[in-house]
């Protein structure tokens, strides 16, 4: 099959959906592949790269639309691309059906098969996948170096000899992947970062980050919802979330809030009051803008400056670093072709059994197939089953065992007592106290030393020796015999099992 | 020829002894000074025994003590640290085997005379010391087998073997009642010499049914039992020392492999049963059938390369470090990467290996200083901080499934949480599973990276990149 990628005809969209490197391995895949003319120039990819890797360069758009079988793209179809596509089809390509109905209502009519990359199950198989984080990392990263751009000072913190420059203060709002790749990014570059989040599970990954987690002063609640991603939270939760952060923005010098709830507008999170009590220079880059922005003072796609203060509201974060992420879209869209085509024949198979395939695909032969149903597993388990539980149940369970055992125990002794002569008895007395002494002494044993402390009791235990040597006097030839061979393996013994606990022992150092 | 009073006196000495001996072997500090009290314990057990005891034949029994010792001497000399489980386990069977010999001279002995009660009571003691040792000598026999790799490690079931067990169980009684009889009537040596055959059987068939990740609690089991049937022989001759020191060793050996079973999550009952890791085919199997995901491998310059860059570090050898014998190479890595300020540190399980403490006792031969080897319990806690795991030649100790699946053969045991570290970089010669025969989901795991080869050729590749 052919695939084609044409150009990205959205303004001042630079990326592109696949690049030479993939190309190659698409390829190996069995499919052919046609690049629009001039498609990779704005994310640095030149038609002759593309063709060094065996692509065809079409001239026409229309041209490569109507001898593709498989369209790749960036941007859901606009302008009057749709009208090039025909019935049987494959368009993959970032869709967003919630958000454009119209569309999808369109491409079904059509006849169309669409794969929706932002449709893809959250799940660990599909992470490969998962353009989303792809390009929630790359809009991470670019957030910092906007915000860099803006803020007049040092990010790092260093004392030179015209005098001492503090670390930037970053507050990252939401640790999604776009805020943890802002925070990777603004703590290499030297600043001291905070962040928030409603979802206390990504507490231990922010601080994996070696950034600080702020912690809400509030009761329990829970703000993950499904798939991992966040959900709507309670007034007074917000209530003292907002506090949070208006004592934040008076100290810190950069905001970077990526706070989004699937299928909502996003969370006005810092007012002007806010921005205002902000100190001149300092930045906010607004990475929800497109959704309405979590700063009540972003206009999307501009950098405003209001109160001394820039905010930052570009809506194309990813595009601003098109090479890479055209590379990372494209190898997630080749990892896509690899499940498509499990015969490796350049032949797509749209199975709807696979919850990945199926949960992307929005349409397909005439018919609407988004939403899909509900995904079996989230990317998180919801909580860790308590381990110890049932454990302790068996315990308590077992109470009168004990008991019971002590009972026995006891009416068995008394009833060796009342036979057994004195004799016997003097020798189990110290028996019974031979084996206490033997479980305190060994109970608190450090497990380090379970092997020398085998090989001693081993040796120790060859103080059957005596035996030997009681019956190697016998005037019987016989027992003598017996007495010297064992006296023999006795020895053995003994002289193995303590010579190797030494040598044991000679190698633990400190 | 010393009194025996004198005699008693340094039996009290040598039991004193033995019980510091295995008091300080308990701690690291004092283990050394364990050692020697056992060794002086032993000596002055043997001096007074020899002088007070013994009357003639000093010349049979000097050479049998010299020739027995260098023997021993060459033995531990001799044997590679990895080769420790089967030196010890060939030990106890010295101890069951001498345990037996020293059963029936004794009942062949003409000058030992009883009467009545006192002679059941040491007709039982006889039988029960025979018997003890028997087993303890088959037993250890096969464990030797197993560990040295001459027998299989999977366990052998036979159909019926708890009522196989059970029957021999009961022979052994009945035959026990003969002899009692038996021997009253001057007799008893044939239902003795049928017992030794039962007890044989039944140590062999004991031990064989137990699967090769249950070795470590069944060597420590047989060095309780070495001990019992020094302490039923110490009855038997009317010896408190023997029966002291045997009861010391007895109940070490069981407290040691209580420790062991605790460790492992699983009854002492059910692993003296046996048959472990045979029920996981049908669960296993299942876990195979879904959808595991795809392991990703690593090649030893990326691996080299991801440590350097770490902070923190933790080692997780398993039985795979011992059989490629590359306990040396981990130190190298570990001493270059402590040298350039990584904080390398060696997580234990109490499993690990084939033998209680198996791994430590690798280390330490490696000169790994004892102060970075931590127990589970210490370090499972701190493995969110932890870079870069490397599970060297470890399956299950490693095993997810074990907390998060009811139904795995090995669920409940506690594992080394490696999984909620960075990474993990497994060091596996393929995939196939570990002795409990479950698939492990770590390597299915997004942030587990596999590094394929034989573990020591390929960690002499990483230290080459580093």
């Amino acid at each position: 099959m052919k695939i084609g990628v044409p150009k990205e005809i959205h303004e001042g969209e630079r990326r592109v959906a696949t690049t030479p490197d993939v190309v190659a391995q698409l390829s190996k895949l069995g499919f052919t592949v046609a690049v629009e003319a001039g498609a990779g120039a704005a994310a640095s990819y030149a038609d002759e790269a593309y063709e060094a890797a065996g692509c065809e360069i079409v001239a026409s758009a229309s041209d490569l639309w109507a001898q593709s079988d498989i369209i790749m793209k960036v941007r859901a179809p606009e302008g009057g691309e749709a009208d090039l596509l025909r019935s049987g089809q494959t368009l993959i390509s970032f869709l967003w059906p919630a958000q454009n109905p119209e569309m999808l209502k369109d491409l079904t009519a059509r006849g169309v098969t669409a794969i929706a990359m932002d449709s893809i199950p959250r799940i660990s198989r599909a992470q490969k996948m998962d353009a989303l984080s792809s390009m929630a990392n790359i809009a991470g990263y670019r957030a910092i170096v906007e915000a860099a751009q803006h803020f007049g000072r040092f990010f790092t913190g260093q004392i030179t000899a015209a005098g001492k420059v503090p670390p930037a203060k970053v507050l990252v709002i939401g640790a999604g992947v776009a805020g943890l790749a802002a925070i990777g990014a603004a703590k290499s570059m030297g600043a001291i970062v905070r962040s928030f989040d409603t979802r206390p599970e990504v507490k231990e990954q922010i601080e994996s980050m070696d950034a600080e987690f702020l912690m809400l002063d509030f009761e329990d609640e829970d703000g993950s919802g499904e798939g991992g991603y966040a959900k709507v939270m309670s007034d007074e939760f917000i209530k003292a979330e907002m506090a949070l952060f208006a004592e934040q923005a008076r100290d810190v010098d950069i905001i970077i809030t990526t706070a989004l709830i699937p299928g909502k507008p996003a969370p006005r999170l810092i007012t002007a009051d806010m921005v205002a009590s902000m100190k001149d220079g300092s930045v906010v880059v607004d990475l929800a803008a497109e959704q309405g922005g979590n700063c009540e003072l972003t206009v999307a796609g501009e950098v405003v400056v209001r109160d001394g203060v820039s905010i930052i509201g570009y809506t194309d974060l990813p595009s601003r670093l098109a090479a890479q992420s055209s590379q990372l879209y494209g190898t997630n869209l080749r990892h896509l072709l690899t499940d498509l085509t499990p015969e490796k024949d350049g032949e797509i198979v749209v199975n709807m059994e696979d919850e990945v395939i199926r949960g992307a695909t929005i349409c397909t032969g005439g018919e609407t197939t988004w939403p899909p149903p509900a995904p079996k597993l989230s990317a998180a388990p919801k909580k860790a089953a308590p381990a110890p539980a049932p454990v302790a149940v068996k315990e308590k369970k077992s109470a009168l065992g004990p008991i019971m055992a002590v009972a026995i125990g006891a009416l068995a002794l008394l009833g060796l007592g009342s036979v057994a002569p004195p004799s016997f008895m003097a020798h189990f007395t110290v028996f019974v106290l031979a084996c206490f002494v033997g479980y305190m002494v060994i109970w608190n044993v450090s497990p380090a030393l379970h092997t020398p402390l085998m090989s001693v009791t081993n040796a120790i235990s060859s103080i059957i020796v005596i035996g030997a040597l009681i019956q190697i006097s016998s005037a019987d030839n016989m027992i003598k015999w017996i007495a010297v061979f064992t006296l023999l393996i006795t020895s053995i013994n003994i002289a193995g099992g303590f010579a190797v606990t030494r040598r044991m022992l000679e190698m633990f150092r400190k | 020829m010393i009194s025996a009073g004198i005699v008693t006196v340094s039996y009290i000495a040598a039991t004193i002894l033995f019980i510091l001996a295995l008091g300080g072997l308990s701690n690291q500090e004092t283990a050394r000074r364990g050692n020697w009290y056992g060794i002086s314990g032993m000596t002055i057990a043997l001096l007074a025994t020899v002088f007070g005891v013994v009357t003639n034949n000093y010349i049979e029994l000097m050479t049998a003590l010299v020739v027995g010792g260098s023997i021993g001497l060459l033995l531990a000399k001799r044997v590679q640290m990895t080769e420790m489980p089967e030196l010890v386990a060939i030990l106890h069977s010295l101890v069951g085997l001498a345990a037996v010999m020293v059963g029936y001279a004794n009942f062949m002995d003409p000058s030992v005379h009883f009467t009545g009660v006192e002679l059941t009571i040491h007709d039982v003691e006889t039988y029960l010391g025979i018997l003890i040792g028997a087993v303890t000598f088959s037993g250890s026999v096969i464990a030797f087998g197993k560990l040295s790799g001459r027998i299989g490690g999977k366990p052998l079931t036979l159909p019926g073997r708890h009522l196989f067990n059970l029957g021999l169980l009961i022979a052994t009684i009945w035959f026990g009642r003969e002899f009692v009889i038996d021997s009253a009537a001057g007799a008893g040596i044939t239902p003795l010499m049928i017992m030794t055959g039962i007890a044989l059987v039944f140590g062999i068939h004991m031990v064989m049914a137990i699967g090769g990740a249950d070795m470590p609690v069944v060597v420590s089991m047989l060095n309780s039992y070495s001990g019992w049937a020094a302490s039923a022989t110490g009855f038997m001759l009317n010896n408190d020392l023997l029966i002291v020191t045997g009861a010391l060793v007895g109940s070490s050996g069981a407290i040691l492999s209580y420790i062991m079973c605790r460790a492992m999550n699983r009854k002492f009952l059910s692993v003296i049963a046996g048959g472990f890791g045979t029920g996981g085919g049908a669960t296993a199997a299942s876990g195979g059938g879904e959808d595991q995901g795809e392991v990703v491998p690593i090649s030893a310059d990326e691996t080299a390369e991801l440590l350097v860059n770490s902070k923190e570090v933790m080692i997780i050898p398993g039985y795979g470090m011992a059989v490629a014998q590359a306990q040396h190479i981990v130190f190298e890595i570990t001493s270059t990467l402590r040298a350039k300020g990584v904080n390398v540190r060696f997580g234990i399980h109490p499993v690990a290996g084939r033998m209680p403490g198996h791994m430590n006792v690798l280390l330490a031969e490696a000169k790994v200083p004892y102060d970075i080897v931590y127990e589970m319990d210490e370090i499972n806690e701190d493995f969110p901080d932890v870079d870069v795991s490397v599970v060297i030649g470890a399956n299950d100790i490693v095993n997810p499934s074990a907390l998060d699946e009811p139904d795995s053969p090995i669920a409940g045991m506690p594992v080394l949480e490696c999984w909620k570290g960075k990474t993990s970089i497994v060091l596996k010669r393929s995939m196939a599973t570990g002795y409990a025969g479950v698939q492990n989901p770590l390597f299915f795991k997004e942030n587990t990276r596999m590094l394929f080869g034989d573990a020591k050729e390929t960690l002499e590749a990483v230290f080459k990149a580093l």
